[in-house]
């Protein structure tokens, strides 16, 4: 019953407890700088999360558990723990410059990415419903704020207030969900309900149907979460509006948070019930996939399409479910740590491409002959389109080729063909944009862009990394192997 | 002694009323408003089912999702504040700078 | 008795809660929430649940909707705004799926327990005391305490940030 400070194992929620830390002395630097100091902000942010990646590789292979089971350290929550820090370490780097240009250089901008950061690392770390639910939360709220950062662009305020509306309807049928799992089980824990499973059948007849109106209704939730069709209806608006180092965190770190509870709750405590639910998954999978193709063909501003593309990258990952096992698992996890260095890496070239007074519009006639001009953004734009349609040998098709021969190996043959013809469908709109970049002649005469050390160093680490894991997987892989639970 | 089947239909009854209030509401104030009530419809389920199993760890979900019914108040009415500041408008439908 | 309080609470909070969705003017719809708020405050009250009904009513009824009224007025709605409610489609629409969504769950709760002895399997005498509740807070719950403390810090300064105007 009691529980002392001393039993409490810290060392657990150590990279948290430095986010916050940190995130603090962000809030605190803001109120009390003066505006020409600000610049420093930025980078006590990036060290904030080198020292929490530090703590986090510290703990790898530990298993430890804490706060009677809440917080835990096995290696599926670390490997997730360093997707999110990755993600947030690029796309600070990618703010530095951002803001600078926007002349809004703030503490509290870089305090909310290190709280989202900490709420991405609870939702992977621990087995109860009630600490996924509220990092989801702390995830979602600072994401709100920060897609209405730009609060006197009109499609900054549109994108917060639509994100803020879809995400609070989301939460209302996860807590709903919640709910019926609750009462129908009488418990929250993840490990708990896979064990308690079998035995309500024999105990509590037709108390299954509430559970699975819960399971129902999670889905629902974490549907609009990770945007997957036809609960994605926020995303491509978001994507424009947000500012565009927003755009790229929310495609990069929150989803894959969605997708590690996902995992945890479906493969992990619902997996007994793997038949009933498996039909959802396909009809999500291929609609996702299959939506997110085709109104991708027609966008004709970049933020969008990449928008839709994240939406057809849902698609596949949600294969991964349909096909189950531990092949499946290790696939989502090198999956997502592709897509996070290809949508990472593509946003910072939008974001070099970009100027104050013509931000958010990012047309693709914006483009035409930019290649040329600036050999270095074509090329690598080159590299993350290619990647992105899952071209050999960039590791976007390997991604692609892990989870699609695990649904195989597991007798789903239909849902790979689909997806096959869906890949082919997305080769089109992405090379259009190589097209426009290196074919298309400038419509006015554009000067090259001059890039600075922060983005180039994201374009080049996220671009090398990319062709690295497309030609050397085997490290990633074994990372990703001995990282599921 | 009430069932606690009863409050589980109410609070479906008031769930819905909620989810339908999101969906035809134009006015994003009186739409927020159907959102807290889904919420509070959720939390009389884990009261109910809380009591039903006899367990105080309900009553815990339910002040944490209070509190974060709480948050989402503070931070959704400052974004309708200042999409109004820009808009001029508290409809949704106003919302419609970008489409497809 | 217990019956009674249950059947009459319950009728004020659904009918409320359709005052909230039907009115036309937002303030309206804002009181009729404190209504539907406290009745089910009542409600926790009648499942012993003390602590939370006075919490429902402080938090909820209270802070939180004077802040929904606040900003209402502060917007200085004209009354042209305060519902165009247009799109026939899309309320025929959300019609059919809350009343699918309904039938569905009443089936649900039908088949779970209608026809089935149903009792409480105990209820401990500390049930809805703040101490109960106080001591699970800071033991099995102290890591989402925590957390939920780090959200509201969240959401005060978004908060700030965002309705603060430009100097």
């Amino acid at each position: 019953m009691d529980l002392s400070l001393m039993d409490i194992n810290w060392r657990v929620i150590l990279p948290e407890i430095t986010l916050a830390v940190f995130g603090f002395v962000l809030l605190l630097l803001e109120a009390f700088l003066p505006k020409d100091k600000k610049r420093i902000t930025g980078h006590i942010a990036w060290i904030g999360i080198v020292l929490s990646f530090l703590f986090c590789l510290n703990l790898y292979g530990t298993q430890l558990s804490s706060f009677k089971g809440m917080a835990l350290s096995d290696n599926f929550a670390i490997f997730f723990s360093f997707l999110f820090l990755i993600s947030s370490f690029f796309v600070i780097l990618q703010s530095l410059s951002f803001l600078k240009r926007e002349e809004q250089v703030r503490g509290d901008y870089y305090a909310l990415i290190l709280f989202a950061t900490l709420g991405m690392i609870l939702m992977a770390s621990t087995l109860d419903l009630v600490v996924i639910f509220l990092g989801l939360e702390i995830v979602s709220i600072s994401l709100y704020i920060l897609s209405g950062f730009r609060k006197k662009d009109l499609k900054s305020n549109e994108a917060s207030l639509k994100f803020f509306l879809m995400g609070a309807f989301a939460t209302g049928f996860l807590v709903y969900g919640i709910a019926l799992i609750y009462g129908s089980l009488g418990t929250t824990n993840l490990e708990k309900i896979f064990i308690l499973i079998p035995l309500t059948e024999t105990t509590l007849p037709g108390k299954d149907f509430l559970l699975y109106a819960g399971i129902g209704l999670l889905i629902v939730g974490f549907g609009f979460k990770i945007a997957s069709v036809p609960f994605h209806m926020w995303m491509p608006d978001v994507f424009e509006g947000a500012p565009a180092p927003i755009a790229a965190f929310i495609s990069a770190g929150p989803k894959s948070a969605g997708f590690a509870a996902l995992l945890r709750i479906f493969l992990l405590a619902f997996s007994s019930f793997k038949p009933d639910w498996i039909l959802i998954f396909w009809i999500l999978s291929v609609l996702s996939m299959t939506t997110g193709n085709l109104l991708a063909l027609w966008q004709t501003n970049l933020k969008r399409l990449l928008a839709y593309s994240s939406i057809a990258h849902v698609g596949y990952i949600l294969i991964a479910f349909v096909a189950g096992g531990n092949s499946a698992i290790s696939g989502v996890l090198f999956y997502l740590s592709i897509y996070i260095l290809m949508n990472l890496g593509a946003f910072a070239i939008i974001i070099s491409m970009g100027s104050k007074d013509r931000e958010g519009t990012d047309l693709f006639k914006e483009y035409a002959g930019a290649g040329l001009k600036n050999p270095f953004l074509g090329v690598f734009m080159a590299i993350f389109m290619l990647s992105l349609s899952g071209f050999p040998p960039t590791a976007g098709f390997l991604a692609k080729f892990y989870i699609f021969s695990s649904a195989v190996k597991s007798g789903y043959l239909g849902l790979v063909i689909i997806a096959v013809i869906n890949s082919m469908i997305s080769v089109y709109y992405y090379l259009r944009v190589i097209v426009y970049m290196f074919m298309k002649p400038a419509e006015e005469d554009i000067k090259p862009v001059s890039i600075p050390f922060s983005l180039g160093l994201v374009i080049l680490v996220t671009g090398i990394g990319i062709l690295a894991f497309g030609i050397l997987p085997q490290p990633l892989l074994d990372l990703a192997y001995n990282s599921i639970f | 002694m009430v069932p606690v089947s009863y409050y589980i239909l109410l609070s479906g009854v008031l769930f819905s009323i909620g989810v339908l209030g999101f969906l035809i509401r134009r006015n994003v104030i009186v739409v927020f408003m159907s959102v807290e009530l889904m919420l509070n419809a959720a939390n009389l389920a884990i009261i109910a089912f809380a009591r039903n199993i006899g367990s105080l760890t309900g009553q815990v979900i339910v002040f944490l999702v209070m509190t974060v019914a709480a948050a989402e108040v503070g931070v959704g009415l400052a974004i309708i504040m200042m999409f109004y500041r820009n808009k001029k408008s508290v409809n949704v439908d106003d919302g419609n700078l970008m489409k497809w | 008795m217990e019956f009674i309080f249950f059947i009459i609470l319950s009728l004020i909070a659904v009918i409320s809660a359709l005052m909230v969705i039907l009115q036309r003017n937002p303030i309206h719809s804002a009181l009729s929430l404190i209504v539907t708020l406290g009745s089910i405050a009542g409600l926790f009250i009648v499942l012993k649940a003390f602590f939370l009904a006075f919490i429902q009513i402080i938090v909820y009824a209270g802070a939180v909707m004077i802040l929904f009224i606040f900003v209402i007025m502060l917007l200085t709605l004209r009354k042209d705004e305060f519902g165009q409610e247009k799109r026939k489609f899309q309320r025929i629409f959300a019609i059919i799926f809350s009343a699918f969504f309904l039938i569905e769950l009443f089936i649900i709760t039908n088949y779970t327990f209608f026809g089935k002895t149903e009792k409480i399997l105990f209820t401990p005498a500390d049930f809805g005391t703040p101490q109960a509740l106080g001591r699970l807070l800071f033991t099995d719950y102290l890591l989402p305490f925590e957390i939920a403390s780090i959200l509201l810090l969240i959401a005060m300064v978004g908060a700030i940030f965002l309705a603060r105007r430009e100097e």
